[in-house]
């Protein structure tokens, strides 16, 4: 006993000031809340989240509870005070996107819509878990791009030039700081695809992901959100153009305003409203992992010769990723040629890797935008407002997502940080390609 | 996924390439209507469902196909040549391959 009341002591010492002032205040999840709890049993733990029935009508309706859908109720109820929302889920919460993605989080953007917005977003990762009161286990591990060619290694450092330009941390290294960083990487002029250096972002890293969505669930839930679960929306309610609520598998909801972040569905959600086309294609990305292995990295890293992505979690599985399997998709389920290429593509990087086995693997439908930049806007009909287009980086997104589009809903106009991120971009011209290799459905 | 050519047979996805939206209309290349352009640059259906779509037998034949697949659940219905002028059908079936 002795010993554990120690042990409270030294984390108690341990905690930043932000966070020791709560637990005085006694936030939910404490130090105290945990060590009151253990002595009453766990009997006094809350649900995170109450599963409300649907009321009639709110201000707001949040259409889809993944990350985005989440985050944008909890800052609607923050940051401007508008609680009255629901946010209405299909499955259940978290079953899409954001429990499904090989959760890698960084700003390192060349142009600055881009750079800006998803810096953003890492500041807000950055205070994510005091924010929250929810452990989003964000560890700035950093993420190194390799360049496998001069050009790309010039390409990087334009790349890494703009992001210092706008305040956002790069730095280029060379292949005797990779081989010191990833000493398990073959770095040797041998190699299948030497390298010859590379573009590393210090703050980026990985989180959570489940977390992620039961954190923001929480917050919202507990001021005063409804989270709506196993709740489809299957037609939207209409006075001529302008969208005044949703019909849906648990009956009619009314709201002034109603908001669409459901990713993959967007094409299917958008056509229940009348819209038959929009400057988005789903397909189908793959994830995997492999067993639990020793301490191997301990950062983000991504191949420069093909489409690979690898960290590793902090149960010691290697969690990586590649392209998309190439063709149009709302199953949630990939094919066999895209893991064989994976997977090669790995060896490429790490032959040490042959022998590991792959424990799972999955697939989840991203929302893929026609310049790889995503949409966050008012619109396109009256009383309706629209975020999708996350390509396969919604992730890092999650809190500027949310932040932008809750200032979206609450002030009838996009923030300056979202503002380039319309609809009609695509007509006007006005792109945000940060590959600059023209429309196309596979860009991110 | 097998994709049944017209020329080749049932065959493995990984010899196929996606060439994309099959129901897009490119405009004449003189023409200024900036509403046809813009469709046919960036509008998709993007269907849940039966998807209209454009493959070309790479590592085959190299044909350009015109194969209507289930986006849903990735079952083909059918694949024919894209060429217009072309009008032979395969149905994805196996006793086509004969």
């Amino acid at each position: 006993m002795a010993q554990s009341w120690l042990c409270v002591g030294r984390l108690l010492y341990s905690l930043p000031p932000s966070l020791k002032w709560m637990t005085i205040r006694m936030a939910e999840y404490s130090a105290f809340s945990l060590l009151k709890n253990a002595l009453t049993g766990n009997k006094d733990w809350r649900p995170a989240w109450r599963k409300p029935d649907p009321k009639a009508s709110y201000d707001v309706i949040v259409i889809g509870g993944g990350g985005h859908g989440l985050s944008t109720a909890y800052y609607l109820a923050k940051e401007h005070g508008i609680t009255n929302v629901a946010v209405l889920e299909k499955g259940w919460l978290g079953s899409g996107n954001v429990g499904r993605n090989t959760t890698a989080v960084r700003s390192n953007y060349l142009l600055p819509a881009n750079t800006r917005f998803y810096e953003h977003s890492m500041k807000l990762w950055e205070n994510l878990s005091h924010d929250l009161n929810y452990n989003v286990m964000f560890s700035q591990r950093g993420c190194l791009n390799l360049a496998h060619t001069p050009a790309q290694l010039d390409d990087y450092a334009r790349r890494g030039n703009a992001m210092r330009h706008l305040g956002v941390d790069a730095e280029l290294m060379t292949t005797a700081e990779i081989a010191r960083l990833v000493p398990a990487l073959d770095v040797s002029a041998t190699a299948r695809f030497p390298i010859v250096g590379g573009l590393m972002q210090r703050r980026a890293g990985t989180a959570r992901h489940d977390a992620v969505a039961w954190g923001y669930a929480r917050g919202a839930d507990r001021r005063g959100v409804d989270i709506v679960e196993n709740c489809e929306v299957t037609g939207f309610l209409r006075d001529g153009d302008r969208i005044t609520g949703v019909t849906t598998t648990r009956g009619e909801i009314r709201a002034k305003k109603v908001a669409v972040a459901v990713a993959g569905s967007t094409g299917r959600v958008m056509r229940l409203a009348g819209i038959e086309t929009m400057p988005i294609e789903s397909h189908v990305l793959q994830a995997f992992v492999t067993e639990s292995l020793k301490p191997f990295i301990d950062t983000v890293l991504t191949f420069g010769m093909g489409h690979f992505y690898m960290s590793q979690s902090d149960k010691g599985g290697l969690v990586y990723g590649g392209d998309l399997d190439g063709y149009n998709s709302y199953a949630q389920r990939g094919s066999l040629p895209i893991v064989d290429e994976v997977m090669s593509e790995m060896l490429a990087l790490f032959p040490g890797l042959a022998r590991v086995r792959m424990l799972r693997s999955w697939g989840g439908v991203c929302d893929m935008s026609m310049d790889g930049s995503p949409i966050i806007t008012t619109g396109p009909l009256p009383g309706m407002y629209l975020n999708c287009g996350w390509c396969y980086g919604g992730f890092k997104a999650t809190p500027a997502s949310g932040w932008c589009f809750a200032w979206t809903i609450a002030k009838d106009e996009p923030h300056d940080l979202n503002a380039a991120f319309t609809l009609d971009r695509f007509y006007r011209g006005m792109v945000i390609d940060d590959k600059g290799q023209g429309a196309t459905p596979r860009l991110h | 996924m097998l994709i049944t050519c017209p020329y080749c047979g049932p065959r493995d996805v990984i010899e196929f390439t996606y060439q994309g939206d099959g129901n897009r209309q490119r405009p004449q290349p003189a023409s200024q209507n900036l509403d046809a352009w813009n469709a046919y640059v960036y509008d998709r259906l993007n269907p849940a469902g039966d998807h209209n779509e454009i493959w070309q037998h790479s590592g085959g034949c190299r044909a350009h196909l015109r194969v209507v697949r289930n986006t849903l659940t990735h079952e083909i219905s059918s694949t024919a040549f894209a060429r217009g002028d072309h009008n032979s059908v395969a149905r994805h079936r196996a006793e086509d391959k004969s």
